[in-house]
């Protein structure tokens, strides 16, 4: 029987998702050893072509050329992850979407002419069906290897939904919100990353996404009666998964009501 | 005169995507370009606004594999703006979390993109069928590199414990001692390493290149310093935007930097650092780089994976000499207090001089900020090198000269992602 071939594919991002297998030091051999790299730029000068059986996506698109490669790549494989808070939710590069992108490149760039960008950057499930999606900034690497192993097994992937919070119950660390009065996301934050911060002394702030069903109104609620300004706890939704939709929903209910001044 | 077009659609085995582009006529080179067409993400525009302690969270995000790099050069700036002095246990710390991560990216770039070259392998990965010990080797210390970046920094990539001041919490004895003997058995492989690749076949090209990293009166130089060149200057961190320029070229999404009074291009990164600091060398590194029968400074940029294996001998040597003292710095971190303030900062990033200034108000909110990095200070020399190395190699076929102008270009370890979002500097147009 051939080997499952994988694809690894990077849009507007930092490399940090797809080092997250390299990364994976002790099963970097096995596992290319169970399957064909096809496509993986940043790890081989191989390149086969698709289509892919498997294929990692990371990064977010932010130009018209990326629109159309992302479709080709979904023409391209049978499965397709996204991986990490650039491919989900647009990443950190996001913030552009509430602001004046051309102001931007303006600010960065001499001679913007020379510049093809989107005034927005989003996730990849905005423009083609997606078969997993894999939070994080960055994702965990032992979930990722959990995600190809169970695919080549051909089960579903277990990973959590669940929030943070029961990751610091889990390793006994003492709540750092209720302890220290630190203001933290993680109980709306999806679990993954074994909640290091907490474990760290300070709060979560938020790198793997919204959990299932989170309540954001209530934890802002609670950020609020804490002291915490109001624009600094927009400021926190609007991070690194700031436009995963709950997330954002939140963030702009709060913007828009401290801009009426309620 | 026949005509030639040789295009690399994608490099592969760097961070980052870019292409090459060469035109020949004859024997002539025509023109030559490295292009960078990675998407802008606009970092020094979104910092605008954002509190200054949350720069080194945001600033890890512009690479995934030298996080540390952003985030001390960051740190160092802001901290110098507000006129703080840390702890000599703090900076300590930040030394060896440095280590780490000159020990994670250059395992990275030794083994699986760069001696692949040199074997004839497409990858690491292929390269293990036949050397397995050794490819094992590598990921095994690139695995312990992360480690430290775990045990210090909370996760290997985009490390969460690092802050103005110092850092969140301190990991206890137990929790860093313990990745002693590991590092040991690291500290050999490494040696064994730096022995090995001297071995290679090197292609006979040397350039007179103008060599810049930082210095420093006591130690290898990684957090702070001042700015050597192979031309005796010593250059203040402050002076560097006096010294250096970038400008725009319209193939790049990235900024060239050269230097500003003579347009000349310079050369960054290991190579360039063990050259301007072979006496700050730990010990063994030191006696390594007398052995393996290269004269330093080195002007040939496929021997800079000699550099880097040296580089790694002594950061798993200074890991260990940090580790073997270590107590937890107490306090923590340092308090400050916000007012407004400017600073800049350099630091060695794995890949070279990586320079940050910040500028921000009295709330502590960022003004503007200004981030120069490795890549695109070295694109300049990497494209000059391109020019002269290519008529070396002109009666290869297409598909032979695009590889060995890869070669030559991953010698560099280019970080391509990082290398695309500057700020404004002055217009340059012809
Ligand atoms: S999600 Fe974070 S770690 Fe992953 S590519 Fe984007 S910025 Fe890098
Ligand atoms: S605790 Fe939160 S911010 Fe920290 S690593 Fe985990 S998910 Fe990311």
């Amino acid at each position: 029987m051939s080997k499952p071939k994988l694809g690894v594919f990077k849009f507007a991002s930092c490399d940090g998702c797809q080092l997250s297998l390299l990364s994976a030091e002790d099963q970097l051999l096995e596992l290319a050893g169970a399957v064909e790299i096809g496509y993986f730029l940043e790890a081989t000068s191989k390149i086969a072509p698709g289509p892919y059986d498997i294929a990692l996506v990371e990064g977010s698109i932010t130009t018209p050329h990326d629109v159309e490669r992302i479709q080709q790549v979904r023409r391209d494989c049978k499965f397709l992850i996204t991986i990490g808070a650039c491919a989900t939710a647009g990443g950190i590069q996001a913030l552009r979407n509430w602001a004046d992108c051309d102001e931007f490149v303006q600010a960065v760039y001499a001679s913007p002419q020379f510049i093809s960008t989107l005034a927005t950057s989003t996730a990849i499930a905005d423009h083609v069906s997606v078969d997993f999606e894999l939070r994080g900034c960055p994702i965990n690497q032992y979930q990722l290897i959990e995600v190809i192993g169970s695919l080549l097994a051909g089960r579903r992937p277990r990973t959590r939904v669940h929030s943070v919070c029961l990751e610091c119950k889990r390793r006994g660390t003492v709540c750092v919100m209720v302890a220290q009065g630190t203001a933290c996301l993680g109980p709306v934050t999806q679990a993954g990353c074994n909640a290091i911060c907490p474990s760290f002394n300070r709060g979560c702030y938020g790198c793997h996404g919204p959990a299932a069903q989170p309540n954001l109104v209530s934890i802002t609620n609670q950020f609020a009666s804490d002291g915490v300004p109001k624009e600094q706890i927009v400021r926190s939704l609007r991070s690194f998964n700031g436009y995963a939709p709950e997330f954002r929903v939140e963030g702009d209910r709060l913007d828009a009501s401290q801009e009426s001044g309620e | 005169m026949t005509q030639r077009t040789i295009k690399v659609n994608a490099m592969t085995r760097v961070e980052g995507e870019g292409g090459l582009y060469l035109k020949l006529r004859g024997n002539v080179v025509e023109e030559i370009r490295l292009e960078i067409y990675e998407p802008p993400r606009f970092f020094e525009a979104f910092l605008r606004g954002r509190p200054l302690e949350e720069v080194p969270d945001i600033t890890a995000r512009i690479c995934g594999i030298c996080p540390v790099a952003y985030q001390m050069s960051s740190i160092h700036a802001l901290e110098s703006a507000l006129g703080m002095t840390i702890s000599p246990e703090i900076r300590k710390l930040r030394r060896l979390l440095y280590c780490g991560e000159w020990i994670e990216s250059h395992a990275l770039h030794v083994y699986l993109l760069n001696a692949p070259d040199f074997l004839g392998y497409d990858s690491g990965l292929d390269m293990a069928a036949e050397y397995p010990d050794e490819v094992n080797r590598g990921l095994r210390m690139k695995k312990h590199g992360n480690q430290i970046l775990e045990a210090l920094g909370g996760r290997a990539i985009h490390p969460i414990n690092v802050a103005v001041g110092g850092f969140y919490r301190c990991p206890r004895r137990d929790e860093l001692q313990r990745l002693i003997p590991d590092l040991q058995w690291c500290l050999d492989a490494a040696i064994e390493t730096t022995r090995w690749v001297a071995t290679f076949d090197f292609p006979n090209f040397q350039s007179d290149y103008q060599l810049v990293s930082l210095s420093h009166d006591d130690e290898y130089p990684m957090n702070e310093g001042r700015i050597a060149t192979s031309l005796g200057e010593s250059i203040a961190v402050s002076d560097f935007e006096n010294e250096f320029e970038e400008r725009q070229v319209a193939h790049s999404t990235a900024l060239h930097s050269l230097r500003k009074k003579t347009g000349a291009a310079y050369f960054l990164g290991p190579l360039a650092r063990v050259g301007l600091n072979t006496d700050r060398l730990s010990p063994t590194a030191k006696r390594l780089a007398d052995e393996v029968g290269i004269t330093w400074p080195c002007y040939n940029p496929f021997q800079s994976i000699v550099a880097r294996s040296l580089e790694l001998v002594h950061a798993f040597e200074e890991a260990l000499a940090i580790l073997r003292e270590y107590q937890p710095a107490r306090p923590a971190k340092i308090n400050y207090e916000i007012q407004s303030g400017e600073g800049c900062a350099a630091t060695e990033a794995p890949r070279g001089l990586l320079y940050h200034r910040y500028h921000f108000d009295d709330d502590g909110k960022i003004a503007e900020a200004k981030i120069v990095p490795p890549t695109s200070q070295n694109q300049p020399q990497i494209e000059s090198d391109l020019r002269r190395w290519v008529t070396q190699i002109l009666t290869d076929d297409d598909a032979a000269t695009a590889r060995k102008c890869e070669n030559l270009v991953r010698c560099y370890d280019p970080c391509i992602s990082c290398s695309t979002h500057f700020l404004k500097l002055k217009v340059d147009r012809v």
